[in-house]
């Protein structure tokens, strides 16, 4: 009727995405530049005797290791980690999966509420104000003999580490809702408890996801933390069984499976969240 | 005074609302409206920023109550927001999360309307406005005319008493303004509902209303109301429209 640019654009988008996507693997290709030089300096820094090889580990140690670690049999195997990488890697995710989604369901409602309600701001606010500053890893010792050597130690440690970011995005999502979105939806027939589910969720959703991601990069920092001293089993306690043995490679191999996991989880929280905000402009 | 034959749709008596501002001094927003709208008639608000023509619309639409005074609609004191009294807003309030054909179902959905029977309508709606080709955009997609049509659609479908419209056209510029006021009007023909129109506008007031309510700021009430009898269409340039903006510029400005 009076403009039709707007329908226009939704169609140039659609015709593009392949010339942009192999655009954007050569792209990727470029980006690998630089960690490819990386890695090779540092294997002609240890081939070559730069750098003492049993304090560093090279490249293609390391490769070794992860390769043991993963694919070796477990049985009678000189290395004690052989095939024990799978088992490491399950028990580290599976408290972070567990620690993050109580969180997640945890802090997203405290935070909503804390934002929409003024009775559930005074209620709620000044316990959060008072055990945010204390640093997790400061719970550590008081979760160990809480909840003894044990997953849930970890998986506390998480949870509480994962709730101050998500509580406060959650928070400042709901507080910026618009009032004429919600003076819209209550003259179209939405009742005022209901506004929250209608309009204060989803319009502070984008700012929840920021949360989350937040959330979720702290709780591969904890899952670390709390399986050296609190855990016997998982990566955390693999690194720092490592190190008292002495096995640099080993060290090094669970340090990159926790940043690749840590990358993995992330983008997967993106993947979801994507069509969750192709409204957002 | 006579009582009016037929009771008014809309009738505000002897309205007050006054807001508490920090030096414990009180602002008189509004110092006594009354006002009696009929079933079906188009009213104008026009006035200067700060003449409370905004909060009077606010009252009516039941997202403010009154200091002292009543207010009625279809002879019912107005007690909030609901369906029966339907807003379009100045910034267009659309649900930047649906798309524009679950903006326009959002009131069909919350009143459990079936499925089909929701389609129906909002595929009328749609008609209506014009707004087919866009059915299934996101907010941030359109231009602010759409957003205004779309805003206007989520409204009619669900079937107000009365429309009441915060200067809905004050963030356009002139020509889509014009081709707005010529929509609404279309449509109004159609369904004659009841509509209270805020605007800063003389022209725009003129053009759209069967009556221009003129306000006076501090504190805020009617200065006077004037009838503007020219048929629809109106021609903005004729002399009689030419008469008659002159006659509400003289009263704004009295």
């Amino acid at each position: 009727m009076s403009n039709q640019t707007a329908t226009r654009e939704p169609q140039r988008q659609r015709t593009r995405p392949r010339a942009l996507r192999s655009a954007r693997s050569r792209i990727r290709l470029e980006y690998l530049a630089v960690p490819v030089l990386l890695v090779a300096a540092w294997e002609v820094a240890v081939v070559s005797g730069a750098i003492d090889a049993r304090s560093v580990p090279a490249p293609h140690t390391v490769v070794q290791t992860w390769w043991t670690w993963v694919a070796g049999s477990d049985a009678g195997s000189a290395d004690p980690y052989s095939g024990t990488w799978f088992a490491s890697v399950f028990a580290s995710a599976q408290r972070v999966v567990l620690g993050f989604l109580i969180a997640s369901a945890a802090g997203t409602a405290v935070g909503l509420l804390i934002g929409w309600s003024r009775p559930a701001r005074v209620l709620l606010q000044p316990v959060i104000d008072i055990l945010r500053p204390i640093p997790t890893t400061a719970w550590v010792p008081f979760a160990v003999v809480f909840f003894g050597i044990q997953p849930s130690a970890s998986v506390f440690l998480i949870a509480l580490g994962c709730f101050p970011p998500i509580v406060l995005n959650a928070t400042a999502g709901a507080l910026a809702t618009p009032k004429v979105l919600v003076s819209a939806a209550l003259m179209l027939g939405t009742t005022k408890r209901r506004a929250l589910w209608r309009v204060a969720l989803p319009s502070a959703l984008p700012s929840i996801l920021t949360g989350l991601r937040v959330g979720l990069a702290l709780a591969w920092v904890l899952v670390i933390v709390s399986e050296m001293v609190a855990v016997k089993s998982g990566l955390g306690f693999s690194l720092w069984d490592a190190y008292y043995f002495g096995r640099m490679d080993v060290i090094v191999v669970a340090m990159f499976t926790v940043g690749v996991l840590g990358y993995l989880s992330d983008k997967a929280l993106g993947l979801v969240s994507k069509p969750v905000l192709r409204w957002a402009p | 005074m006579t009582a009016p034959p037929v009771a008014p749709m809309i009738s505000c008596r002897d309205v007050h609302k006054r807001f508490a501002t920090k030096a414990s001094t009180t602002f008189v927003a509004l110092g006594g409206v009354t006002l009696d709208i009929a079933a079906g008639e188009f009213i104008t608000v026009l006035g200067p920023s700060g003449c409370g023509k905004s909060t009077l619309l606010n009252m009516i639409a039941g997202f403010d109550s009154p200091t002292s005074g009543d207010l009625l609609v279809d002879g019912a004191a107005v007690t909030g927001p609901s369906p029966d009294k339907g807003v379009v807003f100045q910034e267009f309030a659309l649900f930047p999360w649906l798309s524009v054909r679950r903006n326009i179902a959002y009131g069909l959905r919350e009143r459990k309307v079936g499925k089909a029977e929701q389609r129906r309508i909002v595929d009328g709606m749609l008609e209506l406005v014009g707004l087919q080709q866009v059915a299934d955009h996101y907010p941030h997609q359109l231009s602010g005319g759409m957003k205004q049509r779309v805003s206007l659609a989520r409204v009619l479908a669900i079937e107000p008493k009365i429309l009441l419209l915060d200067e809905p056209f004050g963030a356009l510029d002139e020509q889509r303004r014009m081709q707005l006021q010529d929509d609404l009007l279309r449509i109004w023909e159609q369904q004659r509902k009841t509509a209270v129109f805020v605007t800063h506008s003389i022209e725009e007031a003129v053009v759209l209303g069967d009556r221009v309510v003129v306000m006076a700021a501090q504190p805020g009430r009617i200065r006077t109301v004037i009838d503007i009898d020219l048929p629809r269409p109106r021609d903005r340039t004729s002399d009689e429209f030419n008469a008659l903006r002159r006659t509400v510029t003289d009263a704004l400005w009295s």
